[in-house]
């Protein structure tokens, strides 16, 4: 058969395959991407139809998708909310860096794979999905509760912790000697500085530039600028992702709003190519081995986010309940995980690194909706009692 | 009554104030134009026991509902008194020719005896307006008078 003839029924199985699974996920309730990433594991290598041609041309859309995904991450914020949610709520944040990201490297340092692991790891534990945890809330109808500013909030600040966490893990994985290494973190570091504080005083010239009435013309530019971006930082080792973030950033009112519209779509297509291609990289033989570390992995990390949600929300004098919802909705993992994952496996740290993180954000991306939903009668019975 | 206003960082806003019978209400604005309305639970008060997702057209039609008709209500009770008084509710639309012009530019008194008793603009009511406000497209205006004259009205607001 013709190379492209293969390439397209493969593609094509895979996004129809993607869209039913996506309709059982809706149906159930749940959210669809640890679907996605079983049926990665269900057509990569050691899998049951291993795909052999179009693994390069899902790559690059896998590639695509980050991109995608953390642009329109960056589009949801404005500049002066970030500003807000670091001052406002910096110690919840700490506190939320420190007890989760903790889990993930200390288990990295136990199984001996190395500090470069361990701070990969650390990423892959600390993390809340702001995305499935913005559908819990809206889902449950919990998005006009008093707790649910304190939870925006934090992951505003683990979103701006990435921020500057994807350069340094980017560094890190390069295997540079410690001076190449330090030199590069500073490079990494300004660039993302120089980048906050010109979206932040100069937002507006660059939405000058790329306004436009016409909608065709506005999603060609904020794609371009967005990938020349992206494709700028990842050459000076700041990682594409954080390079179309700042772009997003950089953009704020009805011009953010109208690019996420139009982004939207085209952004659900590549990002469930991201979770696909991050399950073909993975052999589902390899997860069986680690499925009980992974267990382990994501019910500690559910208690300490359980106790970063409290924490955060008795700050701001929320009663039992609501805390115990805060915590709650913070326990979801999913697209920021995997991204940290996806570059340490593409570094090679340890071969195990891709299966522990791929079971984990399974666990973690499917129960942490299904428990918010469990546990609301018992948290009302709880207010009820109080 | 004291509104209270909250920042939801990547979502929107959310309004809330307590009724004088302590139920306490409040508006979550989101970015895309969809507004819920929300009621909070008395026993947890901290959580929503309620919420009606309304989009746009939806929330100003609540919003319509809940302010600017007790102004229309009252005129139409002032027209059921009096034999013949009419109170009908014109738009502006967008091709009006008095769109952005000031009131008296329309000189609707003078040309059918109709009076322009109020403007209704997204919800709020500007009672009595004189000659010198500007209208704007998409208002409401308010017109009392014969069934002839007010008809007339309709006419110059949407054609000059």
């Amino acid at each position: 058969m013709h190379h492209t003839a293969i390439v397209f029924l493969e593609f094509g199985a895979v996004l129809l395959g993607l869209g039913i699974l996506g309709a059982l996920a809706l149906r159930g309730g749940i959210s669809p991407i640890p679907l996605y990433l079983i049926a990665g594991l269900a057509f990569g290598t050691g899998g049951v139809l291993p795909l052999a041609t179009s693994t390069d041309f899902l790559e690059i859309g896998s590639e695509l998708g980050v991109v995608l995904l953390l642009l329109t991450l960056g589009l949801e914020y404005n500049a002066d909310e970030l500003v807000t949610s670091l001052t406002g709520n910096a110690r919840a944040g700490i506190v939320d860096l420190v007890l989760n990201a903790a889990p993930g490297a200390i288990c990295a340092l136990l199984l001996g794979w190395g500090p470069v692991a361990a701070v990969a790891m650390a990423g892959v534990t600390y993390a809340t999905s702001s995305g499935i945890t913005a559908k819990v809330l809206s889902d449950l109808g919990w998005l006009g509760n008093r707790e649910t500013p304190t939870v925006l909030s934090l992951l505003v600040f683990e979103d701006l912790t990435m921020a500057v966490y994807l350069p340094v893990l980017t560094t890190l994985l390069a295997g540079l000697s410690f001076v190449q290494g330090a030199v590069s973190v500073g490079i990494a570091l300004l660039t993302v500085s120089v980048v906050l504080v010109v979206a932040l005083r100069f937002g507006r010239f660059i939405e000058a530039f790329v306004r436009s009435p016409n909608s065709e013309v506005l999603l060609l530019k904020v794609v371009g600028l967005a990938l020349l971006v992206a494709g700028l930082a990842q050459q000076l080792q700041v990682s594409a992702a954080v390079g179309a973030f700042l772009v997003g950033i950089a953009l704020s009112g009805q011009l953010a709003e109208d690019a996420h519209a139009l982004l939207a779509p085209l952004r659900d297509l590549f990002a469930a190519v991201f979770f696909v291609f991050f399950g073909l990289q993975t052999d589902p033989a390899k997860i069986l081995p680690v499925a009980g570390l992974a267990a382990l992995l994501a019910l500690v990390s559910m208690i300490t986010k359980l106790l970063t949600g409290m924490y955060a929300a008795r700050r701001a004098g929320i009663a039992k309940a609501g805390q115990a919802r805060a915590g709650i909705a913070l326990i979801p993992r999913g697209e920021f995980n995997i991204v940290i994952a996806g570059l340490a496996v593409g570094a090679g740290v340890h071969p195990d690194l891709g299966a522990l993180a791929a079971a984990y954000v399974l666990i973690l991306a499917a129960f942490g909706p299904l428990a918010a939903k469990l546990v609301q009668p018992f948290i009302t019975s709880i207010a009820k009692r109080a | 009554m004291e509104v209270e206003q909250t920042a939801l960082p990547g979502i929107g806003l959310r309004h809330d104030f307590t009724t004088r019978k302590g139920q306490r209400v409040g508006v979550v604005s989101h970015r895309t134009g969809r507004r819920d309305l929300v009621i909070y639970d008395k026993e947890d008060p901290d959580a929503v026991c309620q919420t009606v997702k309304l989009n746009d057209e939806e929330a100003d039609a609540l919003a319509e509902l809940l302010g600017a008709p007790r102004i229309v209500a009252r005129l139409n009770q002032l027209h059921q008194q009096v034999e013949g008084l009419v109170s009908v509710q014109l738009p502006i639309p967008a091709g009006s020719p008095y769109a952005g012009r000031p009131m008296g530019d329309a000189r609707v008194r003078t040309r059918t005896s109709a009076s322009i008793v109020a403007v209704v603009r997204s919800g709020q009511v500007f009672a009595s307006p004189g000659p010198d406000f500007p209208f704007s497209a998409g208002d409401i205006v308010v017109v009392v008078g014969g069934e002839e004259s007010t008809a007339e009205v309709a006419d110059i607001l949407a054609n000059g």
